[in-house]
C-alpha cells in the first residue's frame, strides 16, 4: 500500500474496462464469421440502433431496481402507452408526415414523443403512489402488484383503441438510407443511435456531474445511509421512477417507428428484453445497461443473420454466459 | 384426517364450500347436461392441480416463477406428440409421460442450479426469460410441436366419447369414454392435490416455510436452503406437467394458446392469489371462482356491454365488452392483493366464520 499524504487527491477508483470492450470485441469476432465487410457494417449499425432503443426503455427500470429494490413487472405498459399516446399526434398531422421535409416531420415527431414521455411520467407518477408505495420491500407483493398493473394498462389501452395492430408509419424524410459506397444504413437507425446517445450522456452527467446524482448514486449503494444523512429517499425515488416511465415511453414511440406497427402486446415481448438487459448489466448500473443493451442487440442482429434458428434462444445463451462469468452482472453497483 | 395429512380446512365456510365444489365435480356428468359443463368441469380439475403446485412454489416458498406453463406445456405436448406420432394406443400414452415427466424436472433443476449463481432477486426475471425462449422455441419447431396451430389427436379407443361402457340404464345415464375421461382428469387431479397437501405438511414443507419466512435464518439452522429450493421446484414442476398430461388428454389437442401462452401464466397468479397462498385450499377454490367467472361472466358482461351501447354510453361498452374481462380481473386481482393478501381461504379462516383464530391475528 501506498502512503497517501493528507492534501494528496485521493486515488481514482480503477476503470473497470473488461466489459466495454466486450461488446467491441464481439463485433471484431464476427467479421470472418459475416463475410463481406458492407453487410458486417450494416449489421453493426442496425445493433447499435436496435441497442440504443432498448437502453432507453431499459434505463428507468436499472434505476428503479437498483435505488428502490423494487421489481417493477409493469415497465412494459409505459412502452406500450408512450406508443399508443404517440398515435393520437400522429394520426391528425399524417399529412405533415407523408411530407418530404425533415424539419416539417420532426415538427411533428418532437411533439408527439414529449407528449408520449409526459403521459407516460405522470402514469408513472400514479403507478409509484398507488401500486408500489403500499409494498416497499415487500419483492413478492411488488411483483404481483405490477403484474396486475400490467393487465390492467394492457386491457385499457385495448378498451380504448381496439384490438388491432395500429400501423405507424416512418416519416418520409427518414425514410430509406444513407449509402456509402456499397453499405446502406438505415435514417431512421442513425436518428435512434443519437437519440440513445444523448439519453446515455444526459444520463451520465446528471448521476456524475449533479449533487442530484450523486445522490441517486449513493442511494443506489446504501439506500439507509442516505436516508440517516437526513435525503427523503422516497421523493428522490419518485422522481427517478417517474424519469424512467418517461423514458420507457420514448422508447415506445421509438420502437414503435421502427417496427412501423403499435400493438399493446408489444410491451410482453420488450420487458423479457429489458429484464435480460438489466440482469446483465447488474442491478442499477446505468453503463451495464448501456453496454448489456448494446450485447443482446448484437446477439440479435448477428446471431439472426448467421444462425436463424438460433436466434431464439441466443439472448438466454448471452445471459447465461455473462452470468457464468460474472455473477452480478458486468458491473455490480449496489451492496446487495 | 389421514387422507388431509392433519391440515383441515380449520373453517365451517371453506370446509362446507369445499365440500360442495367436490361433490359438484364429481357429479357433474349426471347433474349438468351438456358439453360446456362438463369442459368446465375437467378445466377446474386440471386448473385446481396446477394452481395447488403453483401455489407450493408461491406460497410455501415464496419465490416467484413465470416458467410454471412452461412445465404444464411440456406435460402437454409430450402427450400430443407421442399420441400424435404413435396412434392411439396406451403404449403412446406411456411414451408421453416417461418423456413428458422427466424432461419437465430436469428443466426445474436446471434453472434451479442456474439461478442459485445469481441474486435470488432475479430468479422472477430468468424464469419470465426461459419461459418466453421455451414459448417461441414451441411455435418455431413446427414440425415437432404444430406450430401455432398445434396438435390434434386421437384417444385411445377406451376413452373415446363414441365408446358405450354402459348402455343406458334404469336412471337414463350413458357412461362413455368421455365421462371415464373426466373421471380419470378427477382422480387424478384430487390424488395430486392430496399429495401436494402431503408434502407441504412434511417437515420437507415446515422447511420450506422456514426459508420464504427468513432464508437467511433457516440457513443458519442448518438447513440446505439450495437443496430444498430446487426440490422444491422439481416437485412443482411435475405436478405442473402432468397437469398439463391430463389437460391435452382431455382436450385431444396441446397447442400454445391452451397450454403455454403467458396469460395462462397470469391466470394461474391469479388464482392463487384469489383462492389463497400458501393453503393448497386455495387453489381449488381460487381456481373453481376463476373459471367459471372466465367461463360465466363473459357472457353476462356480454349483455351489460350491450346494454350500455343501447343506452348510448361513450366508453362504457368498450370496457364492458367481453374481450375486455381480464381488465376487471386485473383490477380484482390488485384490490385482492391490497385488501386481502391472505386470499378466500386466508379470510375465511382468520376473518369471518372462526373467531377463535380471528382473535389470534
Amino acid at each position: 500500500m501506498t502512503e497517501l499524504a493528507a492534501n494528496d487527491p485521493l486515488p481514482k477508483p480503477k476503470r473497470d474496462l473488461a466489459p466495454i470492450l466486450l461488446p467491441v470485441a464481439l463485433a471484431l469476432a464476427m467479421i470472418p464469421l459475416v463475410g463481406s465487410p458492407s453487410t458486417w457494417l450494416t449489421l453493426t449499425a442496425a445493433s447499435l440502433a436496435m441497442g440504443m432503443m432498448i437502453f432507453i426503455m431499459a434505463s428507468g427500470l436499472t434505476l428503479v431496481f437498483g435505488l428502490m429494490d423494487v421489481l417493477n413487472f409493469g415497465h412494459g405498459a409505459f412502452i406500450a402507452v408512450g406508443a399508443y399516446v404517440a398515435t393520437l399526434v400522429l394520426a391528425p398531422f399524417a399529412a405533415s408526415m407523408q411530407a418530404d421535409s425533415l424539419w416539417m416531420n420532426l415538427a411533428v415527431l418532437a411533439p408527439a414523443a414529449l407528449l408520449s414521455m409526459a403521459v407516460s411520467g405522470a402514469l408513472g407518477l400514479v403507478v409509484e403512489r398507488v401500486l408500489i408505495l403500499p409494498v416497499y420491500g415487500q419483492h413478492l407483493k411488488q411483483i404481483l402488484m405490477t403484474t396486475g398493473g400490467l393487465i390492467v394498462a394492457e386491457q385499457t389501452l385495448y378498451a380504448l383503441w381496439g384490438p388491432q395492430i395500429i400501423p405507424m408509419p416512418l416519416p418520409t424524410s427518414l425514410r430509406g438510407s444513407f449509402i456509402l459506397g456499397d453499405v446502406a444504413i438505415a435514417k431512421y437507425r442513425v436518428l435512434a443511435m443519437l437519440i440513445g446517445l444523448a439519453v446515455f450522456i444526459a444520463i451520465q452527467l446528471v448521476l456524475n456531474r449533479t449533487k442530484l446524482g450523486l445522490l441517486i448514486r449513493a442511494g443506489v449503494e446504501n439506500r439507509e445511509m442516505v436516508e440517516a444523512l437526513g435525503y427523503r429517499i422516497r421523493r428522490l425515488f419518485l422522481g427517478v421512477f417517474m424519469t424512467g416511465s418517461a423514458l420507457a415511453g420514448l422508447g415506445g414511440v421509438m420502437w414503435a417507428l421502427y417496427r412501423e406497427q403499435v400493438h399493446a402486446s408489444m410491451s410482453d415481448d420488450l420487458t423479457v428484453l429489458i429484464f435480460i438487459v438489466v440482469i446483465i448489466g447488474g442491478l442499477g448500473s446505468i453503463g451495464g445497461c448501456f453496454i448489456g443493451a448494446i450485447l443482446v442487440a448484437m446477439v440479435a442482429n448477428y446471431g439472426g443473420f448467421l444462425v436463424p434458428k438460433l436466434a431464439l434462444v441466443s439472448n438466454i445463451l448471452l445471459m447465461v454466459a455473462i452470468l457464468m462469468w460474472r455473477p452480478r452482472g458486468l458491473y455490480a453497483v449496489t451492496s446487495r | 384426517m389421514m387422507l388431509l395429512s392433519g391440515d383441515p380446512p380449520r373453517s365451517r365456510v371453506l370446509t362446507l364450500l369445499l365440500v360442495v365444489i367436490i361433490l359438484a365435480l364429481a357429479a357433474t356428468p349426471f347433474l349438468f347436461p351438456g358439453a360446456k359443463a362438463l369442459n368446465v368441469a375437467a378445466k377446474i380439475c386440471v386448473f385446481a392441480a396446477l394452481v395447488a403446485s403453483y401455489d407450493l412454489l408461491l406460497g410455501y416458498t415464496g419465490s416467484v416463477s413465470f416458467a410454471h406453463t412452461m412445465f404444464y406445456g411440456i406435460g402437454s405436448y409430450a402427450i400430443a406428440i407421442a399420441l400424435y406420432g404413435m396412434g392411439p394406443n396406451w403404449a403412446a400414452v406411456a411414451t408421453g409421460i416417461v418423456v413428458g415427466l422427466p424432461l419437465a424436472a430436469l428443466l426445474a433443476l436446471a434453472i434451479g442450479l442456474f439461478s442459485l449463481r445469481v441474486a435470488a432477486i432475479f430468479f422472477a426475471m430468468i424464469t419470465l426469460a426461459v419461459a418466453s425462449a421455451f414459448q417461441v422455441l414451441a411455435s418455431q419447431l413446427s414440425w415437432l410441436t404444430g406450430g401455432e396451430d398445434g396438435r390434434s389427436f386421437q384417444l385411445p379407443e377406451l376413452l373415446r366419447p363414441g365408446t358405450v361402457l354402459i348402455s343406458k340404464n334404469l336412471f337414463g345415464f350413458e357412461i362413455n369414454g368421455r365421462i371415464l375421461t373426466f373421471y380419470l382428469v378427477f382422480a387424478i387431479s384430487a390424488l395430486m392435490i392430496l399429495a401436494l397437501l402431503r408434502v407441504v405438511n412434511s417437515p420437507f414443507g415446515r422447511v420450506l416455510q422456514a426459508i420464504r419466512e427468513n432464508r437467511f435464518r433457516a440457513e443458519a439452522l442448518g438447513f440446505r436452503t439450495v437443496f430444498h429450493l430446487t426440490y422444491a421446484n422439481c416437485l412443482a414442476a411435475l405436478v405442473a406437467a402432468s397437469a398439463g398430461i391430463l389437460n391435452a388428454l382431455w382436450l385431444r389437442y396441446a397447442g400454445p394458446d391452451t397450454s403455454l401462452s403467458f396469460s395462462i401464466m397470469l391466470d394461474i397468479l391469479l388464482m392463487v392469489v384469489i383462492g389463497g397462498m400458501g393453503t393448497i385450499y386455495g387453489a381449488i377454490i381460487g381456481a373453481t371462482i376463476f373459471i367459471l367467472a372466465q367461463n360465466y361472466l363473459q357472457s353476462l358482461m356480454g349483455v351489460a356491454s350491450k346494454a350500455a351501447s343501447e343506452a348510448g354510453l361513450p366508453l362504457l361498452p368498450g370496457l364492458l365488452h367481453p374481450d375486455r374481462w381480464l381488465l376487471w380481473l386485473g383490477l380484482l386481482f390488485i384490490a385482492s392483493v391490497y385488501f386481502f393478501p391472505t386470499g378466500v381461504v386466508g379470510r375465511l379462516r382468520h376473518g369471518g366464520g372462526d373467531k377463535s383464530a380471528g382473535a389470534s391475528h
